[in-house]
């Protein structure tokens, strides 16, 4: 395997964002990520991005992001329509077989203008389960009933999460969901879909974010510091949530054994857990103990970028290793109801 | 250096206006299946599976791997879902491909469709949408410019997309997964179909169809001992430019020339005409034919009509063009680029029955999608490079 190192990572102060689209959000931020690479434009070899249509309400709505590119000569480029982690992952695949050397990714996506918990409902089952129209909070409350029932959870330690989440976020430039309110403040509040409260959602959250990945040599010529990748899978899941024990995440503990977890645990891990009920899963699938630091940049609780959290994630963890405050870090993207797919992406410092 | 990626399995469905016999699930399950029996292997064999579509908004389904992951045995597998417009089933070969020429997995399956009868493509294509140009005629108004534009410019005579659209319609007729079938068409026929969009005619053009493609794709050790004739992917390339900026020239962009130059360097081609033994290439509406062969170094600037005109594209002539009946016979949008791609790998192998050509070495697949702007090819063939 080449050694592959993200060496960039850029985001937009994450929020609703009524008055700008998405080539408005993506293009400083892009600009932004490709200039802190130290690798010029032109000589970036691929890049990838993940967005969806359903959100813009548009079809083929990611091919105005080339604007945001300056794809001019033509360049190589993909697109997935996930999560911009696995665009991530395509890029790294890209750069493995030697096609290139560089890369861009970035996601983007705009939640606000529509019901996203409604909008996601149209992920499911088409002949099934989407005809009866369970929103994504809904299903998300019948995962944490779930977990609490299981006994591995009390609401106290969901509103824990949040209110580390917040208070967290209330010191990233990148997050919106700032709140220093106490557990107890928290758990006082009203239900939204019990038994998750509002402050177990994640935020309705307008953005976007990109990375650059350089190969060995060049990504040491560009950077002091590389979060190298040293593993990165990712699994999927049965659709049927009657077919899963909601209150496990297989797919994760699959994903973070093939991508070499092993025994050593990470000081940093940046999960995308939307709702806390799925981070406490999440810890508990990826054996994280008291010990790791879970998401100090607030996590998908403190903004939440449909399409992008999951690279998010990944440059954070980058982050947290570029600026020295951790040499391994684990990042986790998910995607699909209830943490039906999951990818985790190992980083460590030379 | 990077590993030896070989075609070891195809699958396609029949192609029709609407399966109804089928869900969405069930229609990729049927190419899918067929791939798998075709390279001999069962679920289990799989690493990981890549699949592409259209916009999701053909089905009504956002993000429809999430659901279908049952249905392709990708439970506790990786599944990766590519979407780069009309070029998209191409790109997805491409990804499939990339992971076993990176080493990541050694066998990989890759499926594209479209089940363009659930929904409306022309309704998902013309949602207005805040401070963007309105498109509201579908792909065929607005391609059509672009085709004007190339009759200006190189003179070609009237009948130049009717003469494609009667080769494809003959070459369909031999190819049982065709959607469309005219038995004893006729270029009169397609003249007198009504003008849709001038001067594409009816029978000039793509139809919607339901249907999927599916590929088994694997490493050098597996694809030699499968027992199977292998199709050796000799290339890869793609190549994306913006929609629309002054000066850009639609009619014979620099990114499919770009692409196309990026593509033969690795494959070793010198004269694409000469070195190939077939194209399949993306026609979704006549015209394209002769504008693609100028694009892809085939014809020289301004005489790609001269080669349709002299016959060179037919099923007999000297550089076949879709055999298979083309995207002009069968366009499960998603599918097509990909059908593009296992085409050329199918005429390799040597297994296209009644439009095989003889001893078809080297063969090129070729797919583009948004407004001319994304382009995905591969280079495959019968010899081991």
């Amino acid at each position: 395997m080449r050694e592959v190192a993200v060496v960039s990572f850029a985001q937009s102060a994450a929020r609703r964002e009524p008055a700008r689209n998405e080539v408005e959000i993506l293009m400083p931020v892009v600009t932004q990520a490709v200039e802190a690479s130290g690798i010029p434009r032109h000589e970036i070899g691929f890049t990838c991005s993940g967005s969806c249509d359903y959100l813009a309400g548009q079809a083929f709505s990611f091919v105005s992001a080339v604007d945001a590119l300056g794809a001019w000569p033509p360049i190589v480029e993909s697109h997935v329509e996930m999560d911009a982690a696995w665009a991530l992952y395509e890029a790294w695949a890209k750069i493995q077989c030697g096609m290139a050397d560089s890369a861009l990714v970035f996601g983007f996506g705009k939640s606000s203008p529509g019901e996203i918990r409604d909008v996601l409902t149209l992920q499911l089952d088409p002949y099934y389960l989407a005809p009866l129209w369970p929103d994504t909070v809904s299903l998300a409350a019948i995962q944490a009933r779930v977990l609490l029932e299981s006994g591995k959870a009390s609401e106290r330690d969901l509103a824990e999460v949040a209110a580390r989440s917040r208070r967290d976020a209330a010191a990233n430039p990148g997050a919106h969901q700032r709140d220093p309110s106490g557990v107890d403040e928290l758990l006082a509040r009203d239900y939204l879909v019990s038994p998750l409260r509002v402050h177990d959602c994640a935020p309705i959250s307008d953005g976007a974010a990109a990375v650059v990945l350089a190969a060995g040599d060049l990504a040491r010529k560009v950077c002091d510091r590389p979060a190298w990748i040293r593993g990165i899978d990712h699994r999927i899941e049965p659709h049927a949530l009657g077919l899963r024990d909601l209150a496990t995440s297989p797919s994760t503990r699959l994903a973070a054994e093939k991508a070499g977890l092993g025994s050593v645990p990470p000081e940093v891990a940046e999960l995308h857990a939307p709702f806390t009920s799925q981070e406490l899963i999440l810890r508990e699938a990826l054996s994280l103990d008291a010990g790791v630091r879970v998401n100090p940049s607030g996590g998908a609780l403190g903004a939440n970028v449909v399409m992008a959290a999951g690279l998010v994630r990944i440059g954070e963890a980058a982050r947290s290793i570029r600026e020295g405050e951790a040499s391994r870090a684990l990042a986790h993207a998910t995607s699909g109801p209830c943490l039906q797919q999951n990818l985790v992406c190992l980083l460590e410092a030379d | 250096m990077a590993e030896l990626c070989g075609v070891i399995g195809i699958g396609q469905t029949r192609y029709a206006a609407k399966r109804g016999d089928l869900s969405i699930a069930g229609l990729v399950r049927e190419a899918a299946l067929r791939a798998l029996e075709d390279a001999g292997l069962e679920w289990k064999d799989i690493d990981a599976i890549v699949i592409g579509k259209a916009p999701d908004m053909f089905e009504g389904v956002m993000m429809p791997e999430l659901y279908l992951a049952d249905a392709l045995g990708a439970v506790g597998k990786p599944i990766l879902r590519v979407h780069t417009a009309g070029s998209v089933g191409g790109a997805t070969a491409i990804v499939a491909a990339s992971l076993v020429q990176a080493k990541i997995h050694e066998r990989v399956l890759t499926v594209s469709f479209e089940k363009q009868s659930e929904s409306n493509a022309m309704w998902a294509l013309s949602l207005k949408q805040p401070f963007q140009v309105h498109v509201n005629a579908g792909a065929g108004g607005y391609f059509a410019p672009h085709i004007r534009e190339y009759i200006h410019r190189s003179k070609a005579p009237d009948n130049i997309g009717i003469l494609v659209a009667y080769k494809d319609r003959l070459n369909a007729l031999k190819n049982p997964y065709a959607h469309l079938q005219i038995p004893g068409v006729t270029p009169e026929q397609i003249e007198q179909s009504p003008m849709l969009w001038e001067p594409i005619r009816f029978l000039e053009s793509c139809p919607s169809s339901d249907g999927a493609c599916a590929m088994v794709l694997a490493d050098e050790r597996n694809a030699e001992r499968s027992g199977r004739s292998v199709a050796w992917v000799r290339g890869t390339a793609m190549r994306s430019e913006p929609t629309m900026f002054a000066g850009r020239d639609e009619v014979n962009p620099r990114a499919g020339r770009d692409c196309a130059r990026d593509l033969y360097a690795q494959a070793g081609i010198t004269d694409p005409r000469r070195d190939f033994d077939m194209a399949e290439i993306y026609v979704p509406f006549s015209w394209f034919e002769p504008m693609w062969l100028e694009n892809l170094g085939f014809a020289e600037e301004g005489t790609g009509w001269k080669m349709v005109e002299s016959g060179a594209t037919m099923l007999d002539g000297d550089m076949p063009v879709n055999c298979s009946g083309g995207v002009l016979s069968s366009n499960a949008i998603g599918a097509s680029g990909m059908v593009r791609f296992a085409e050329a790998a199918i005429q390799v192998r040597g297994d296209a029955g009644e439009h095989q050509i003889d001893g078809a070495r080297l063969a090129l697949g070729h797919a583009y999608g948004g407004g001319s702007q994304f382009f995905s090819m591969w280079a495959v063939s019968s010899e081991k490079p």
